[in-house]
């Protein structure tokens, strides 16, 4: 078996440009790698063998330079469309929904030369925090496979890191992308809110809900984010703004210290109670180096971010999801049960027997607090202390350029452990969910471990301001070096 | 905790009919849950607007104008049942 697949993607995307290895070759590396670690990883829903053919197809034509992804095999979320291929989101009730479009991102991955090999599992609708919630079985972390990957996109994130892609795009709504690539030691970008289309993206929490990727380095990810962010007329909360930078990669790399920035610690998400001592000491470490890097440090503070952002992001996703999982109703795509003789017996039966207990969870809350009698005291309330929250994170940005937080209290968890208690798992997402709630960017990479599993942090940005969180993250990146964690 | 009662009317609300056994955890869940969101309110939220969307640019529709996108074919292609030109559903009236 060759080592291709080891490569980081800019690395292995010159060596392909420079024409020193074929797209078919590096394609092969990475099923093989694929074939070797899914019995006991479980990462991907559906693997396209076609990948193959279209990588000799590229070779036929020669290196492209000009196009950033060109030969790169990458696997997408299972919750985001591919034309011609099976997308589930990890539901019984589409599992045998084939897209006939592209989702917007996933269409820039494949103009920019990437070659998709594969859907990432997840959990249902991206409904948890660990990927046990797929209807398909749950995935395993690389770095030891009796703990579980983070989720919801935790294939993707387990993908990336047990090297069978190069990046993986994931969605975040309440921390899907960075809990993940925490939890498994790799890169996750969850964008500003209206960087990136979510045109093809199975809506979940409207108002939330980001694609990004997840790579093995911050210049990988810069290199993704490039070539997926830009304005999508087909979503309307698209930002109207110019695309990034087409060098955006380049560019952060240049970035060696951290001299001139001002980092804001915000100090509820340090000194919180539950938070594992080891990934508390992690991140420390890590504030330290920053500023051994020549960053100032300033204590910010987040007062309604950690509990309270909670308890709002679960009442706003789940008002949201009840809604938008309305239209899975055995009409015009998904499961039909056959069992049903009247309309309305269609809609019910085929929902309940073709999703699983966590999203009629989240569907019934949301229709709780939806309804008449209930509406002010949690929407409303929730949309309150939402605008608070969002004040809080703007009063902080003045302060400081960016901001260093962890992204989970934990690190990585035994399978099984607490998928039983559904609010337990909800407060692992204590970190992220203020982030979607305000809006703004996060980037979740590798900065200690505890014990032998990965302990990520995550850089906050301002709006739209991904190029001074990636300046960042790469300088520390760097800084921290290879952190050596296990690999299936 | 949320009584039978409630779950069964969230349930109706929701076109779902999970059986007594699920439903009565699920009330006891969301019983739990509840309670928790209830920490929100500890902060005074009067005179606060709410926040719907993160959005800040001028929302944007597009120009109100017929555009073929898809095939019909295209379209019912995931259609549990269709006669080609429509979706089927049991018959309602």
């Amino acid at each position: 078996m060759s080592d291709l697949h080891t490569a980081s993607l800019l690395e292995i995307r010159s060596r392909l440009a420079a024409g020193e290895v074929r797209a078919e070759d590096v394609a092969r590396a990475c099923l093989e790698r694929i074939k070797a670690t899914e019995p006991s990883l479980h990462a991907l829903l559906a693997v396209r063998e076609e990948a193959l053919e279209e990588a000799r197809a590229l070779d036929k034509e020669g290196p492209r330079p000009e196009k950033p992804l060109w030969g790169v095999p990458v696997t997408i979320k299972d919750a985001i469309t591919t034309a011609g291929t099976r997308t589930t989101a990890a539901s019984k009730i589409l599992e045998h929904f084939v897209p006939f479009y592209d989702a917007f991102a996933v269409k820039k991955l494949r103009e920019a030369g990437a070659i998709i090999l594969g859907k990432a599992n997840m959990d249902e609708f991206a409904m948890g925090s660990s990927t046990e919630n797929s209807a398909y079985g749950p995935t395993h972390n690389p770095r030891d496979l009796s703990t579980v990957p983070g989720g919801s996109s935790g294939g993707s994130a387990a993908s990336v890191a047990a090297m069978q892609c190069y990046a993986s795009l994931g969605s975040d709504t309440g921390g899907s992308i960075r809990q993940p690539a925490a939890l498994c030691g790799c890169v996750g970008l969850k964008p500003t809110y209206g960087a990136v289309s979510r045109y093809g993206l199975l809506a979940y929490g409207s108002s939330l809900d980001q694609i990004g990727p997840l790579t093995r380095t911050v210049a990988d990810a810069a290199l993704v984010f490039s070539v997926i962010a830009g304005h999508d007329p087909r979503d309307n909360t698209s930002a109207p703004r110019p695309d990034p930078a087409k060098d955006l990669a380049d560019i952060i790399q240049a970035q060696t210290d951290l001299k001139g920035f001002k980092i804001g610690v915000p100090a509820e998400f340090l000194h919180m109670e539950g938070m594992d001592p080891a990934v508390l000491s992690a991140c420390e470490r890590t504030l330290e180096m920053a500023r051994g890097l020549g960053a100032e440090l300033v204590e910010v503070s987040l007062p309604h971010s950690t509990r309270h952002a909670i308890a709002a992001y679960y009442i706003i996703a789940m008002a949201e999801a009840s809604s938008n999982l309305a239209r899975y109703d055995g009409v015009r795509y998904g499961h039909r049960s056959p069992k049903a003789s009247t309309l309305e017996e269609l809609y019910t039966l085929s929902r309940t027997e073709g999703v699983g207990p966590e999203v009629q969870r989240r569907i019934l809350l949301g229709a709780y607090v939806l309804s008449a009698g209930y509406y002010d005291a949690y929407y409303r309330k929730a949309a309150e202390v939402r605008r608070l929250i969002r004040q809080d994170f703007h009063s902080a940005l003045e302060r400081c350029d960016i901001m260093l937080a962890p992204v989970s209290p934990v690190p990585a968890w035994k399978l099984g452990s607490i998928i039983d208690d559904p609010l337990k798992m909800y407060l692992m997402d204590i970190f992220t969910v203020s982030l979607n709630l305000a809006g703004l960017p996060g980037l979740s990479f590798p900065v200690g471990k505890a014990g032998n599993l990965p302990v990520g942090m995550q850089v906050i940005g301002r709006e739209f301001d991904e190029r001074t969180v990636f300046r960042a993250a790469h300088a520390l990146e760097k800084q921290i070096g290879d952190l050596a964690f296990p690999c299936l | 905790m949320l009584t039978p009662k409630d779950m069964a009317y969230l349930s109706r609300l929701s076109r779902l009919s999970p059986d007594e056994a699920t439903l009565a955890k699920f009330g006891a869940q969301c019983g739990d849950i509840l309670k928790y969101m209830d920490i929100l309110s500890e902060i005074d939220t009067s005179g606060i607007e709410p926040l719907y969307s993160p959005v800040s640019h001028e929302k944007v529709t597009r120009p109100d104008q017929e555009e073929r996108r898809w095939e019909r074919s295209q379209v019912l292609a995931n259609a549990p049942e269709s006669d080609g030109q429509f979706f089927v559903v049991p018959r309602i009236v």
